[in-house]
């Protein structure tokens, strides 16, 4: 099907703890497509996996079984083409903002002129202009996510992997990002895997929701958000299926 | 506060050979500054001839322990392979205080420039190594994954993540490096040389001059403390982004 952009392929992850030889499974025959442009959320709960997943798509880890297709190429390695939103922002802290987000481009050796121009654009795209002298540490934590999607962004990937991303910040600027998200998304219509334990985040920012079994991790349920953009969420929709969400993770639960 | 009291029981044990007054100390800097210097440097005064000669031994083995060290940190901190390679070789090595190497700096290099500027090397060398090792040991492993997804090959990582991010741990280690090398010279020179300050001391030691001796004392102190200073700066400059 030329529409899936990527295909996760019944992937299994076993770790091997380094003492006593002991496994644990963190993934289990989990399988899931992910269309061009569409903005799918994981949902589960804790340990479920959900991390795991994404740095199998990522490249940072090799499933024990299964594929991971791109564009229908193997997924072997990291690669500038998935890019990667952690919840604790990991950026550079000796680069200041223009620096992180030129990373990719300059690790690329995309030349010069070029590399600026995109750093700038994915700089204003994320609604930073004008801050690209300042260092991380003179940063609040949403402007710290921000720079983490702009240098995702820099790299133009053709999906992009977020792991909690707006997890750490505080629920004003979780909305806040939330909706700039949005807004980026919709500007350059690029797939995005999302991972977070927010029913109502998943519900208002994707076009369908993965709920994930406890460890280890499967899909459970698939559900289809089928509200248009900008969402509300006091919507009587968005609620009914926000509850819907949260009771089908309730049984994970028990 | 302090001055008075050295000066009163300087004055009170009489014994100015000994135990010289702060004020005896002033004089004798004064003359140590305008006393000619050492054929060659006779223009540099005696104090500062023996300061500048002392200091270019300090830059050359401390420029030798910083390439040295840093180089083999980054190597040994990076690579488990080289670690476990090279670190039972160093382990060994570095409990062997440098001062023990002096009489084999003095066998293998004889007097004067080459053994101070050995044992200097000798005892910098392993803080500015130990502390490299540990920075590149540390550098956060999400950063690496990062790099990683953004496309970064492992040359670029190392260089762009592994030595960025063990900067700050590299600037202690050479701010400890260059304290140890400095009292490794002072060292190096009272026994295994005939100029330097570590030598000038000596010297008025034996001709029983301890104003002289005591004026040369505070030399190294304020010496050392410069180099300290001049390396804290160096350090803010560079690691602004830490504090900023």
């Amino acid at each position: 099907m030329s529409s899936q952009k990527l295909v996760i392929d019944s992937v299994s992850k076993t770790f091997l703890e380094k003492k006593g030889g002991k496994s644990t499974v963190a993934l289990r025959d989990f399988s899931l497509k992910i269309g061009e442009g569409e903005f799918v959320c994981l949902v589960g709960p804790s340990g479920c996996g959900k991390t795991t997943l994404l740095k199998l798509v990522a490249g940072l880890e090799h499933a024990s079984s299964g594929y991971i297709y791109l564009d229908g190429k193997l997924v072997t390695a990291p690669g500038p083409e998935r890019g990667l939103v952690f919840q604790d922002f990991a950026l550079f802290p000796w680069r200041d903002v223009t620096g992180n987000v030129a990373f990719g481009p300059e690790v690329l050796k995309v030349p010069l002129a070029e590399r600026l121009r995109i750093t700038e654009h994915c700089i204003d795209l994320v609604g930073l202009s004008g801050s690209g002298h300042k260092y991380p540490s003179e940063l609040s934590g949403g402007m710290k996510q921000r720079v983490a999607i702009a240098r995702a962004l820099a790299n133009n990937p053709e999906v992009l992997l977020m792991d909690e991303p707006f997890g750490s910040l505080d629920a004003q600027t979780r909305n806040l990002m939330q909706k700039e998200l949005l807004r980026i998304w919709q500007d350059n219509q690029k797939a995005v895997v999302f991972v977070t334990h927010s029913v109502e985040e998943a519900v208002y920012l994707s076009n369908r929701v993965v709920v994930m079994t406890e460890g280890p991790g499967t899909v459970k349920q698939i559900y289809a958000v089928e509200l248009s953009y900008p969402r509300s969420r006091t919507d009587h929709g968005f609620i009914s299926l926000r509850e819907k969400i949260t009771g089908c993770m309730a049984e994970e639960c028990r | 506060m302090f001055l008075l009291i050295w000066e009163g029981a300087a004055l009170l044990a009489d014994i100015p050979q000994l135990f010289p007054t702060p004020v005896a100390v002033i004089v004798a800097l004064g003359q140590l500054l305008v006393a000619p210097g050492p054929p060659g440097m006779v223009w540099a005064g005696e104090l500062m001839s023996n300061t500048l000669i002392s200091l270019w031994r300090v830059v050359v083995g401390f420029a030798l322990a910083a390439v040295t060290g840093v180089f083999l940190g980054i190597i040994i901190g990076w690579w488990r392979n080289a670690r476990d390679l090279l670190e039972p070789v160093i382990e060994i090595l570095r409990p062997i205080p440098p001062l023990a190497w002096i009489p084999l700096a003095m066998l293998w290099f004889g007097l004067g420039f080459k053994p101070a500027v050995f044992l200097i090397w000798l005892g910098a060398f392993f803080p500015i190594l130990l502390n490299t090792v540990l920075g590149m040991e540390n550098t956060p492993h999400k950063l690496i994954e990062v790099a990683r997804t953004l496309g970064a090959g492992p040359w670029q990582i190392l260089f762009k993540v592994g030595v960025p991010s063990a900067a700050p741990s590299i600037m202690v280690g050479l701010r400890i490096g260059i304290g140890i090398g400095w009292m490794c010279l002072v060292a190096a020179e009272l026994t295994g040389s005939n100029s330097g300050l570590g030598y000038m001391i000596m010297y008025y030691y034996s001709t029983m001059e301890a104003s002289k001796t005591v004026a040369g004392m505070l030399m190294i102190g304020i010496v050392g403390y410069l180099m300290f200073l001049g390396l804290k700066k160096l350090e803010d400059n560079m690691l602004f982004w830490k504090t900023a």
